[in-house]
């Protein structure tokens, strides 16, 4: 019995609605999938028309389970506000627990995940030695380039976020243990997130069975890392030598391979596709938008014309590229779209979702609200400036990182990472759209969005810029 | 100058704890922010300012009563 069964079981249950009417519900829901396909095949328009259609709230189907999303930022900030007793996180996502594992992440109850924020080294105090690690990482990527040359954009950034989240939240030695396989591996897992899931998160079909496959593949791959290191006896000092070292009472040690490369895979997952998919998409954004580019890397030249150090000024300020992230985030949020299981009745306005059903809020959508951000299918990084700070204007409407109690924890560190990462790249080479600009887009057949092949762009190495 | 905090939205980074120390202090418990000076001095206001300005969950804010 899975996660979404029970789910499902609750919900056709709960037919009645105390307290207020049900939520108007969404067109065209196939009788036994309701509107699957549609999420598979087309989420940002379906997801959209459900507001265009319904308003504030508007139910759709996830196969038998209804899933009632909000929209707008009153609804969504009921949303975000709402706490974990009533929405919860882990049962909304059914297709992430056969990639983390039995017992990791999402098998805990939310007071062992609120733990998370202290143990990933996520605070403050460690982010200057992330930047260092990162902007390192970022040189020995663009070691291996010529003078002139083509990249893509899914393969590159992906096998550099392996490298920095390894790095930074696993730890050094780590990282140096692993091999291309592991980043490519990875992305077959990443691959595995069907929103079939939704209907059992084990069917055999194609894309669960690679899913199954990559998770096994890395399994063998951190075991083989793991018996290295128990032949050289040599202390590493990174968290897979302390997870190794932890034993039960009759002195076995408490954790299989299987399990510490659950609780790797799940301390990568949330910061490694989004960090990479917003790295591509802010590339490709400044290529689309030269004027603005240039004024990035004037930005960054002046920055950089003292020979400061990459991982003290990714800390600071730097407004012009910072503000093209956010507004890359804001129309390619990495994650389209973020549900919750209601534990017990949300009621909102006149409305009531009962128990069972998800409730969802989409980033994808709500960043493009003419009411929170004015001309919102314009790429425009000076809404963020200091006289307009849409964003903060709208803390419940502008949502890639989500908002509220659950806003991504790791938020500061992507910043500070792609901060890093473009200061490498962007004083280094020079960068050209290496197909039509509108063939670059997101592949949205799983519920992990990444960017669709082909995605190339060239590069040119800057003349007076030398690899540090 | 009165200090806010949010603690919904609080998740117990630390920033503010970093920018202004004399005003605000984490719980390592139960990771969210507690304000030690309510209503801390004008000479605090350049700190406060940058604490609510760089809150990663933007939970802090500042009241002129």
């Amino acid at each position: 019995m899975t996660a979404a069964d029970v789910t499902v079981g609750v919900a056709t249950d709960a037919g009645m609605h105390p307290g207020g009417s049900p939520p108007p519900r969404v067109s065209g829901g196939l009788p036994v999938l309701g509107h699957l396909l549609q999420l598979r095949r087309q989420p940002i328009e379906l997801l959209s028309r459900g507001h265009a259609e319904c308003g504030e709230l508007a139910e759709l189907r996830l196969a038998r389970l209804p899933l009632v999303m909000l929209y707008g930022e009153e609804a969504q900030e009921a949303f975000f506000r709402a706490p974990e007793e009533q929405l919860d996180q882990a049962a909304a996502y059914p297709f992430m627990k056969p990639i983390f594992g039995e017992g990791v992440v999402f098998d805990a109850p939310p007071e062992r995940r609120k733990e998370a924020l202290r143990n990933q080294s996520l605070r403050d105090k460690q982010m200057r030695g992330h930047a260092e690690v990162i902007a390192h990482e970022t040189e020995r990527m663009v070691e291996g380039l010529g003078q002139t040359g083509e990249i893509d954009l899914l393969d590159f950034f992906a096998e550099l976020t392996i490298y920095t989240s390894s790095a930074c939240l696993i730890g050094k030695p780590f990282r140096e243990e692993l091999t291309p396989e592991f980043a490519s591996v990875y992305h077959d897992l990443e691959r595995g997130t069907d929103a079939i899931a939704y209907v059992n998160p084990y069917l055999p079909i194609p894309s669960f069975r690679t899913r199954d496959r990559a998770r096994r593949r890395l399994v063998e791959l951190v075991t083989e890392i793991m018996e290295a290191r128990k032949r050289s006896g040599q202390a590493k000092g990174d968290l897979l030598d302390i997870l190794m070292r932890v034993q039960r009472e009759d002195g076995r040690p408490r954790f299989s391979a299987d399990e510490i490369t659950g609780m790797f895979i799940s301390m990568m997952f949330a910061g490694h596709h989004t960090t990479s998919g917003t790295a591509a998409w802010t590339l490709i954004e400044l290529l689309r938008n030269p004027e603005y580019r240039a004024t990035v890397v004037t930005e960054l030249d002046r920055l950089y014309a003292d020979g400061g150090e990459v991982s003290y000024h990714a800390l600071r300020e730097i407004p012009h590229l910072e503000n093209a992230i956010k507004e890359t985030l804001r129309l390619h949020p990495p994650l389209i779209v973020l549900m919750r299981k209601v534990l017990y009745d949300f009621h909102y306005k006149g409305w009531t979702v009962t128990a069972g059903k998800l409730v969802g809020t989409s980033p994808a959508v709500s960043n493009r609200l003419p009411e929170c951000f004015r001309d919102p299918e314009r790429f425009d990084p000076t809404r963020y400036a200091e006289s307009r700070e849409e964003d903060r204007l709208h803390p419940f409407g502008w949502i890639p990182f989500g908002a509220g109690r659950h806003r991504c924890v790791g938020a500061a560190f992507a910043m500070i990472q792609l901060k890093a990462i473009f200061s490498v790249l962007l004083e280094q080479f020079e960068f050209d759209l290496a197909q039509p600009t509108a063939t670059y887009h997101n592949d949205h057949s799983k519920m992990v969005v990444q960017l669709a092949r082909p995605c190339r762009v060239r590069y040119r190495r800057r003349s007076g810029k030398v690899a540090a | 100058m009165r200090v806010r905090v949010d603690l919904d939205l609080c998740q117990g980074h630390g920033t503010c704890a970093e920018e202004a120390p004399e005003v605000f202090v984490v719980d390592e418990k139960e990771s969210k922010v507690i304000v030690r000076e309510e209503h801390p001095s004008e000479m605090l206001r350049a700190k406060v300012k940058s604490a609510v300005r760089f809150c990663p969950t933007r939970a802090l804010s500042i009241s002129e009563d």
